[in-house]
């Protein structure tokens, strides 16, 4: 199928580590056009970051780095530079979006925040994104993916099945106040862009990382406006859901929240006994003896494999699943017939498998996905099409702007 | 600074329930588009009636529901007959996106699957969010948030090391939900170049797959499944949360630099302990992690979480307290930037709510109005857009077709 059904969107993106790069690689799965500048010579922080290849630290096979890059072109800029500072307002007057992640007033003291990038080409879209946005007091404080997590107030409700309050509440999963800052800002960039394409114009978007996970936990902060009690870790103590360890060590959820699928779960046991009593035959019985009602759940899940629960919960048409591991989630038969997993060939870290798009189009069609950059990979390519001769750019490269 | 809203003009039939859903049209309306649910007291939303303990006969005070419906107009219809299914493919046939969270299959079974929705509007957008995905072999399993962070790989990274997987909260359901969003703006986007709308196909596992994409490359890398270690960190350290004077009180705090090091070391007023071999450089620190978070929580627990904060961001440390949804609903930041606004809702009153995490300078976003009460705005969508006459209306709400 012809390209003209991918997305023609040309983004410079001046991020790093994992929110920024998130938010334009969601743009680059559809075929956008993502400059990624990083800093000559250091490049993006992911690159520091592993996993790495058979743990090998390399700038060049950080699966971070890897995974959040592909499909971009690479440039080195030092926007601390003149030149640098030139070189980037020529790119910013040919760009319809540009994502950036410097801390607040950073963009102005280089003579490159909105106002300025305004007036080279009032149809720019500039997203920034920060851990508490442009203003307000805690503007420039600093947070790293931990503090994310806990000022959001997503981590003072984890663990959720905590059954006091003796231990210290924890993050979320690996950088997920990152990747929730990336997200919400891919989609008021792609709000924005709507609008501008029906006759509006560019403007400025400001993204909190810290407000993206706190709109997440909506649903659960309001139940401090309800009760006045704040939600905390040990919130799991009632009837929502109830987690098992199987025969073979792993874990599967079970979900109670309501006696349609208390129904479905009771025949998949083999309609026990005690289910069929009370206090366990009402929704309101087996609220009020939770405790016990669990140790009912994890004795019969005892007898069988985290795979045969939930096939046969699912069987009669109740939730479940497995909690899965990398390696079992990787060997997933759901995952496979997806195709979820994309193969990706890379001149360094070689072919992998990466996670690839959780969406299927049907007009769209999905593409082979292209390697993330290595450091400096596009100069020539970006760079010559600005005009900048070979012997300019063996200049710059001397005098360390590219 | 306009007052105009970037997805003016757009119009959203949505047919979400329980949460995934309903959190993904909601984002839509956040920035100006018109979203009708389309919903009915036959089977209503589970959100408007479950509770833990059991099921509630009213429909128009759950305050869960309200949060993830604001910005949406409704309309009641029962799906379970044929004029029923008629109205819904009707307001289809003047909406630009669909949104739909049933088991696969359902949609297409009551004739409103995306071959039937393609015949009355030629380039509809249509999203279909489901737990597993609309095929595979677990195509017609169920779900609930729970089971998209078990699935998606996320629950065995979360909790402590020497304890079970957890499940996260409900925001597992509002990521699924908004990568929705996300996939309808860029089908929205693509629309404008092609004319053509689609159908989407997404996966709630694989939304939350996504997110924790970097762990899942070292079983690609190193065949090794990456495991949840409380808030440690693979490589920096001190990287904890530790607990403050107060009642359950903690700060977090993560030190990824020399300077930050010293910064901290500083701030608890430069203790001997802290010059010792074992504290003094990053890998020395990161093995004796846990005697170091012993430490400097004997400092952190004589003093305020907002103190610490404070002292410690002025040193250059990033520390942040583990926020309660208290702290947060008066918090001066958030406030400050209007993060949280007041609106009114007829049954619950007037309640905070939390308000988008973007501020756009040309098309600002917000909460545009308050949770519909089942059916509100049967007229408007039936007559005024629909253009059927009231004594008509009137006629199907008595056959309980709007119902």
């Amino acid at each position: 199928m012809s390209d003209g059904s991918l997305l023609k969107l040309k983004v410079v993106e001046l991020c790093s580590f994992a929110a920024g790069p998130y938010c334009t690689r969601l743009f680059a799965d559809f075929g956008a056009e993502v400059i990624k500048i990083e800093q000559p010579g250091v490049g993006d922080q992911a690159r520091n970051r592993g996993p790495f290849l058979h743990d090998i630290p390399d700038s060049e096979t950080s699966g971070l780095f890897l995974y959040l890059n592909t499909d971009k072109l690479g440039v080195t800029l030092d926007l601390e530079t003149p030149d640098g500072q030139n070189i980037f307002k020529r790119l910013i007057a040919d760009a319809d979006v540009l994502v950036e992640d410097k801390s607040p007033g950073e963009m102005q003291r280089l003579g490159l925040d909105y106002e300025v990038l305004k007036q080279i080409n009032p149809a720019l879209i500039m997203t920034s994104i920060t851990p508490f946005g442009q203003d307000g007091p805690y503007r420039n404080f600093k947070a790293y993916h931990l503090n994310l997590c806990h000022a959001s107030g997503q981590g003072y409700m984890l663990p959720m099945n905590s059954t006091s309050f003796d231990r210290e509440p924890v993050r979320g999963p690996g950088f997920s106040g990152e990747y929730d800052g990336g997200m919400s800002a891919a989609v008021a960039t792609m709000g924005a862009l709507y609008w501008r394409r029906h006759g509006g114009t560019g403007q400025h978007i400001d993204v909190s990382k810290q407000q993206s996970t706190l709109h997440l936990e909506r649903s659960q902060m309001r139940r401090f406006l309800d009760t006045g009690k704040s939600p905390n870790r040990t919130g799991m103590g009632r009837l929502l859901e109830s987690l098992v360890q199987c025969k073979d060590g792993n874990y599967a959820i079970l979900i109670l929240s309501s006696q349609k699928q208390w129904e479905g779960l009771f025949q998949a046991m083999g309609q026990p006994e005690w289910g069929a009593r009370e206090p366990f035959n009402t929704q309101a019985g087996r609220s009020a003896n939770y405790a016990e009602l669990k140790e009912h759940l994890a004795e019969w899940a005892r007898n069988y494999t985290a795979q045969e629960v939930f096939d046969k919960v699912q069987s009669f048409k109740s939730a479940c699943a497995p909690a899965y591991t990398a390696e079992q989630f990787f060997n997933s038969p759901q995952i496979t017939a997806r195709e979820f997993l994309v193969e990706v060939d890379h001149p360094v870290a070689g072919k992998l498998k990466y996670p690839g798009l959780p969406y299927q189009f049907s007009n769209t069609p999905k593409r082979m996905k292209r390697h993330a950059p290595l450091l400096g990979q596009h100069n020539e390519e970006v760079f010559g099409r600005l005009q900048y001769t070979k012997q300019d750019l063996v200049r710059l490269k001397q005098a360390g702007v590219i | 600074m306009s007052n105009q809203s970037a997805l003016k003009g757009i119009r959203v039939a949505d047919f979400g329930h329980v949460l995934a859903g309903p959190y993904s049209t909601m984002l839509l309306g956040a920035m100006g588009a018109e979203v009708i649910k389309i919903e009915t007291r036959k089977r209503p939303d589970e959100q408007r009636v479950q509770h833990g303990g059991g099921a509630s006969t009213d429909y128009e005070s759950s305050s869960n529901f309200f949060e993830i419906n604001l910005n949406k107009l409704s309309v009641s219809l029962d799906l379970s007959t044929e004029k029923g299914r008629d109205l819904a493919r009707r307001i289809v046939s003047v909406s630009d996106l669909v949104m739909e969270n049933m088991r696969p299959g359902v949609m297409d079974k009551l004739g409103l699957g995306y071959k039937d929705l393609v015949k009355v509007k030629p380039d509809i957008i249509m999203l279909s969010l489901s737990g597993f995905g609309a095929t595979g072999p677990y195509r017609g399993y169920t779900a609930y948030a729970p089971c998209f962070s078990c699935f998606g790989g996320q629950a065995h990274l979360t909790g402590y090391a020497d304890a079970e997987p957890n499940t996260l909260t409900s925001s597992c359901d509002s990521r699924a939900g908004t990568a929705g969003t996300f996939a309808l703006l860029m089908a929205l986007n693509i629309r404008e170049q092609t004319g053509q709308g689609q159908y989407i196909d997404l996966s709630s596992s694989e939304a939350l797959n996504a997110l924790v994409g970097d762990q899942m490359m070292d079983f690609s890398m190193n065949q090794r499944s990456p495991t949840r270690d409380g808030n440690h960190d693979a490589i920096m350290a001190p990287h904890n949360c530790y607990r403050c004077k107060g009642n359950d009180r903690w700060i977090s705090i993560a030190v990824a630099t020399e300077e930050e090091w010293q910064g901290l070391c500083k701030a608890m007023g430069s203790p001997e302990w802290a010059k010792a071999d074992a504290f003094s450089t990053p890998l020395s620190r990161w093995q004796n992690q846990d005697r170091l978070d012993f430490l400097i929580q004997e400092w952190t627990l004589n003093h305020g979480h907002y103190e610490l904060m404070e002292l410690l961001q002025g040193v250059g440390v990033a520390a942040m307290p583990s926020f309660k949804a208290k702290d947060l609903f008066s918090d001066p930041h958030l406030v400050s930037r209007g993060g949280i606004a007041e609106m009114q809702h007829p049954r619950l009153g007037t309640r905070k709510a939390i308000t988008p995490p973007w501020k756009l300078s040309e098309t600002p976003a917000g909460i545009m109005r308050t949770a519909p009460l089942l059916g509100e705005h049967n007229q408007y969508v039936l007559c005024d857009l629909l253009g059927m006459s009231r004594q008509e209306l009137a006629q199907l709400i008595e056959e309980k077709i709007v119902y």
